[in-house]
């Protein structure tokens, strides 16, 4: 709990400086100017979605290895976490690319693969959310986030490909190539900062899927234990009638 | 008994529950058909426009019709419980799902086999001349399909909307499929026709790692 406090604090403050850190201390970007500044949060979000799912195949493979019920918590929590922080790439990119690009959205391999990456991984919670028996949930999502996982290169190489051999308009792309060491270092504290809000966010989502387990049994006991006491009460005074 | 063999056995099973009935096929060439229509209405095309769009059109069908068809693959084994019937049988579990998996490629490449003389002739383009190589795409096209989205119906047999939820599993799974198979086929559909390799090979890697993974995970599909 304590620890969990600290976290929360910790990334509470890093996330205030942060924004401090993109809005007055990064400098000016030369040809785009402020709307440049939304940068310090779309990378690092984007990179925390790709740790996030990451973390879902990781659990989902360890628990088709191992069967243990904390693997499909962290599963669920990694995907929800994950869809969150897609979700605000896929809302911070077009907000960026109108007055850059001078269009909301293109089909280019890298925003094309993030929006279906988006699409598996609610598709992933969507199933969850339709499976009822417990142990089944856990088993096939778990199958489904290895199955979206392996699909995510594969979406992103065939876009690549597609789109190499049609010409397209060239588009600013590689904003990295010669980064200004000062916008390094905001970018830096920044990704330190989200990073520690998806850690909490995704502990979190844990200890809730954990307490929701524990509840749901505890739930179940004392509900048979109740029939069980039902049933006996009518035969107990059954049993005195007779004496 | 052989995994092959048994697979084998099972998907004369299927073929011959789809024979006694033919709800699956009839269905599935129906809905397909209404969506090659459809598109005349929404589009109008012209015959260059046909060529230009045609490849796409007839996947996007493909897929539709897929995620519908699939559905009833294991949920039908459900009513009769029959799946676990299946399961107590002495044979891999990997030969229940690859049976099933054959099937399904049957029933999606009869559809397709009806479906393109039809297109070819409703949009006035001509596939005669690349026939050989439009079944090779069509093929590796339909394999991916079917490997996915068997695997996928055998998830969804149990989740309630699972009619709903199918296609919304499978469809987004299926984009680099889309993708290869269109570009695979707009290629022979070309003025100068040549079969695009690229796509090919991506075709047959897709399958070959759903498959793979599909044998990998079979047992926890299966599993009651």
């Amino acid at each position: 709990m304590k620890g969990r406090i600290t976290l929360v604090l910790v990334a509470a403050a890093l996330m205030v400086f942060a924004g401090f850190a993109a809005l007055y201390v990064a400098p000016d970007e030369k040809t785009m100017h402020a709307i440049q500044r939304i940068f310090y949060f779309h990378v690092p979000s984007a990179i925390c979605s790709f740790v996030a799912f990451f973390i879902v195949f990781v659990a989902n493979f360890a628990y088709l290895a191992t069967r243990k019920p904390k693997w499909d918590w962290l599963g669920v929590a990694g995907a929800e976490v994950g869809v969150v922080c897609c979700t605000i790439v896929l809302i911070t990119g077009p907000i960026w690319a109108h007055p850059v690009w001078g269009i909301w959205w293109t089909w280019d391999a890298r925003l094309t693969s993030t929006f279906v990456m988006w699409l598996l991984y609610m598709a992933y919670l969507l199933l969850r959310g339709f499976l009822d028996d417990p142990q089944r949930k856990a088993m096939f999502s778990a199958v489904f986030g290895i199955f979206a996982f392996l699909d995510v290169p594969l979406v992103y190489f065939s876009n690549r490909l597609w789109r190499t051999q049609h010409p397209q308009p060239v588009i600013l792309g590689g904003s990295n190539s010669g980064l200004d060491p000062m916008m390094g270092k905001v970018l830096l504290i920044s990704f330190v900062a989200v990073l520690c809000i998806t850690a909490v966010l995704i502990a979190d989502r844990y200890r809730l899927e954990q307490l929701r387990t524990e509840f749901e049994e505890l739930r179940f006991r004392s509900e048979s234990r109740d029939a069980e006491r039902a049933r006996k009460i009518p035969q107990a005074a059954r049993e005195a009638r007779v004496e | 008994m052989t995994t092959s063999r048994a697979a084998a056995i099972l998907l004369v099973k299927e073929l011959r529950l789809e024979f006694r009935t033919r709800e699956l096929l009839t269905t599935t060439v129906i809905f397909a058909l209404v969506v090659v229509v459809l598109f005349s209405f929404a589009f109008e095309p012209t015959a260059a426009e046909s060529r230009r769009y045609g490849p796409g059109l007839l996947w996007i069908a493909f897929l539709f019709a897929g995620s519908l068809m699939l559905n009833p693959s294991f949920a039908r084994e459900q009513s009769n419980e029959t799946l676990d019937a299946l399961r107590m049988t002495p044979i891999a579990p990997f030969a229940i799902l690859f049976g099933k998996m054959l099937a399904n490629f049957v029933f999606l490449a009869v559809a397709e086999a009806i479906l393109v003389p039809v297109f070819a002739v409703l949009y006035n383009v001509s596939f005669s001349a690349v026939a050989g190589r439009l079944i090779l795409v069509l093929g590796l096209g339909t394999l991916g399909l079917v490997i996915t989205g068997t695997v996928f119906s055998a998830i969804s047999a149990h989740a309630r909307m699972r009619e709903l939820l199918l296609p919304l599993l499978l469809l987004p799974i299926l984009t680099p499929l889309l993708i290869a198979s269109v570009e695979a086929t707009a290629s022979l559909l070309a003025d100068q026709p040549e079969l695009d390799g690229t796509w090919v090979a991506f075709l047959a890697g897709f399958d070959i790692v759903f498959l793979t993974a599909s044998w990998l995970m079979c047992d926890y599909l299966l599993e009651e």
